[in-house]
């Protein structure tokens, strides 16, 4: 049944395989510098590397949006998602997975009714209007240093073409392993938490976790999306915005692969903060949007003529499209899904302002005066209680997520004959022994069970 | 894509160079041919046309290969086609010389003396023009920045020529002891010869555009 509910992921990732991948090498083939052999071997590669080893980073702030709970409701998400990017693809539109899939997850949120993180949401879509411009800038600075490059060396015409040949096939790999570290968050995210696969060890050199099993399945996805579909928009995208020359490539190709590694690299975000700068987000950006950005910077350094700016327009208009449609996708099939094929797309969370909330609302210095008369009494999900909360008090948007994130039933039961089946599968054996000590107890409110962890060993603290 | 490319790379920039050799060689057999069919020396004009001839041939099946090559191999896909018609352009004076100099051998004209040292002259600031701009298309493909500095030079032989083809055909129309249909053919040779130079300059004019194109 997994590998059922699995398929729309692959789907999904066929589809950012066919679409967004195609941004990494589109330039190069649409310049004519690279084989579309070469560069779909060298770009499935290495977004299987890329998703392997530095999937985890973005898909945090995924899951901060909206936690899917049900598999069949992440199927739905997933398939409703892969849907849009497909209709997009077809439409020769460079859209991108990233926004599609945080409309499918909102189209949950809006169905299941719970909340949505407004502000994982602000972050994200702030993101996605910052990628182009910072795109753009990279992509212009770039051009320069390698315009100068050319003016101090003097390379001949055949050596520059070689240099470009080369440069484009780096900075392609490079742009596939951040793709893949980037986006297969989007592919795989909402079916980490359900995930059947245990970890494989080999030989003790290394550790695949079942996340990275996953990620791989999703990567595999994306390269066969990559040989059988991505040619087309390729053409688009090499040659449908603005005309570019092989060093505009390569410089657009550069500035692509570094903004998606600036919002996918948890190496570089702990750098920042070491630094005591601000801290860059790790969230799923859109390649075709960083695609899109350094091309028009590049087109806007030759003074803006060559640029097409009704294609721009529909591109930029897709944008806005596709997540509305993955929203609007989402919402429908899973009526469908529940109501027809009377699947449990969500597992209903209901919402009471226990003693426990109340007290952990109040340590955290936020007032529930005149909210007395709602105390212990139940909400069916987010909406009411979030409705109800509205009319009757003027909150902060963190304050009223703290308020609904604590006062969230999960029921969360903790005996020693629950953890032995997860033994030595899920969990090693330093996070089990604390916990095979403790006797058997009920949780109200999954923070409540997350602190207890954190009081039993300071592993569970990290 | 290997690195046998750069194998490649090595191959096809010999062989342009070849082929522009080729071009550059035929003006100065045209050049030598001329002057030995001004000073009568009939067996060393031949030895010259047969040996044009032969860097014609040579340089038609160097341009087939280059182009094939470019293509083939899809190299510097964003000029192939300014490449492409620049070594046609090229190919296309090495063919004049060569024109030029079996109209020599079918015509035989008799050229007075008075008149040597002005067709001697208008050969010279010809080659000299083809000269020029073998040097910016070898610039084009070594060094783009270097490839202004031949040009201009393209165009001062031009007008060079145009006023020496001016003078002979004036000189050719004044003199009292030829008949019109000699004094026609005689003029004929120097817009010929002179035609040479006004291609070059063409190609020029073309050469420009190709460096525009791929300026950054």
């Amino acid at each position: 049944m997994f590998a059922f509910f699995m398929s729309s992921g692959l789907f999904l990732g066929w589809s950012l395989g066919a679409n967004d991948a195609s941004n990494v090498f589109g330039t190069a083939v649409g310049s004519k510098m690279i084989h579309f052999r070469t560069a779909a071997v060298w770009c499935s590669i290495f977004v299987i590397l890329g998703a392997v080893i530095s999937g985890a980073g973005a898909s945090h702030t995924l899951g901060k949006l909206g936690s899917v709970n049900a598999i069949a409701g992440a199927f739905i998400v997933a398939f409703a998602a892969a849907a849009s990017v497909y209709l997009m693809t077809k439409a020769r539109y460079p859209v991108s997975t990233s926004q599609a899939i945080v409309g499918a997850i909102i189209g949950w949120n809006l169905f299941t009714g719970s909340p949505t993180d407004y502000n994982s949401l602000t972050k994200i879509v702030t993101t996605w209007g910052v990628c182009p411009i910072i795109a753009a800038v990279i992509a212009i600075v770039i051009y320069k240093l390698v315009v100068f490059f050319i003016y101090t060396f003097k390379p001949d015409i055949f050596s520059q073409d070689i240099l470009t040949r080369y440069g484009l096939l780096v900075v392609g790999a490079f742009g596939s392993y951040s793709l893949g570290a980037n986006n297969i968050a989007n592919v795989m995210g909402v079916f980490v938490p359900v995930s059947p696969f245990s970890d494989i060890s080999f030989y003790g050199w290394f550790t695949l976790s079942s996340a990275q099993q996953l990620f791989f399945i999703g990567a595999m996805a994306i390269a066969v999306g990559v040989f059988t579909y991505s040619k087309r928009v390729m053409a688009t995208v090499g040659e449908g915005i603005f005309r570019l020359s092989p060093v505009a490539a390569f410089a657009v190709v550069s500035a692509h692969s570094l903004v998606l590694f600036l919002f996918a690299s948890q190496g570089l975000q702990n750098l920042m903060i070491q630094l005591s700068l601000p801290p860059i987000p790790l969230v799923p950006v859109s390649s075709s949007q960083a695609i899109v950005g350094a091309v028009v910077g590049i087109g806007l350094l030759k003074g803006g003529r060559g640029i097409r700016w009704r294609t721009l327009g529909g591109i930029a208009s897709s944008w806005a499209v596709s997540p509305v449609i993955a929203s609007i996708l989402s919402f429908i099939a899973l009526f469908f899904l529940q109501n027809v094929f009377e699947q449990e797309v969500y597992r209903p969370i209901k919402y009471e302002l226990t003693p426990d909330a109340v007290e952990q609302i109040q340590t955290a210095k936020i007032s529930l005066c005149g909210l007395e008369h709602l105390f212990d009494k139940e909400f069916a999900d987010a909406r009411r209680l979030n409705t109800v909360l509205s009319n009757q008090k003027r909150l902060a948007d963190q304050d009223r997520n703290f308020i609904l994130s604590s006062t969230a039933i999960d029921k969360l039961e903790f005996s020693a004959d629950r953890i032995d089946p997860v033994k030595n599968e899920l969990i090693t054996e330093k996070f089990l022994s604390p916990l095979q000590e403790s006797e058997s107890r009920v949780f109200n409110h999954k923070w409540q069970f997350e602190e207890a962890l954190a009081k039993r060993s300071g592993n569970w603290r990290q | 894509m290997d690195f046998r490319i750069l194998k490649r790379k090595l191959e096809i920039g010999k062989r342009i160079d070849d082929f522009l050799d080729n071009v550059s060689e035929s003006g100065l057999l045209f050049k030598l041919g001329v002057d030995s069919y001004l000073k009568g020396n009939v067996e060393s004009f031949e030895k010259k046309l047969e040996d044009i001839t032969h860097t014609e041939n040579q340089g038609d099946s160097l341009r087939r290969s280059l182009e094939e090559q470019l293509y083939v191999q899809t190299l510097i896909p964003e000029s192939i086609g300014d490449v492409l018609e620049l070594l046609e352009n090229m190919d296309t004076l090495l063919d004049c010389f060569k024109g030029a100099m079996w109209r020599f051998e079918i015509e035989y004209p008799t050229i007075p003396p008075e008149m040597h040292r002005d067709f001697m002259e208008l050969v010279a600031c010809v080659v000299d023009s083809v000269e020029a701009m073998v040097r910016s298309a070898r610039a084009f493909f070594k060094n783009m920045d270097a490839v202004s500095d031949h040009m201009h030079k393209v165009s001062y032989w031009e007008k060079q020529s145009d006023k020496i083809s001016t003078r002979l055909q004036r000189n050719i129309f004044r003199h009292n002891d030829l008949q019109l249909s000699h004094k026609l053919q005689l003029r004929d040779f120097a817009i010929h010869v002179d035609q040479i130079a006004d291609q070059a300059e063409d190609v020029a004019d073309k050469l420009s555009i190709y460096v525009i194109k791929r300026s950054l």
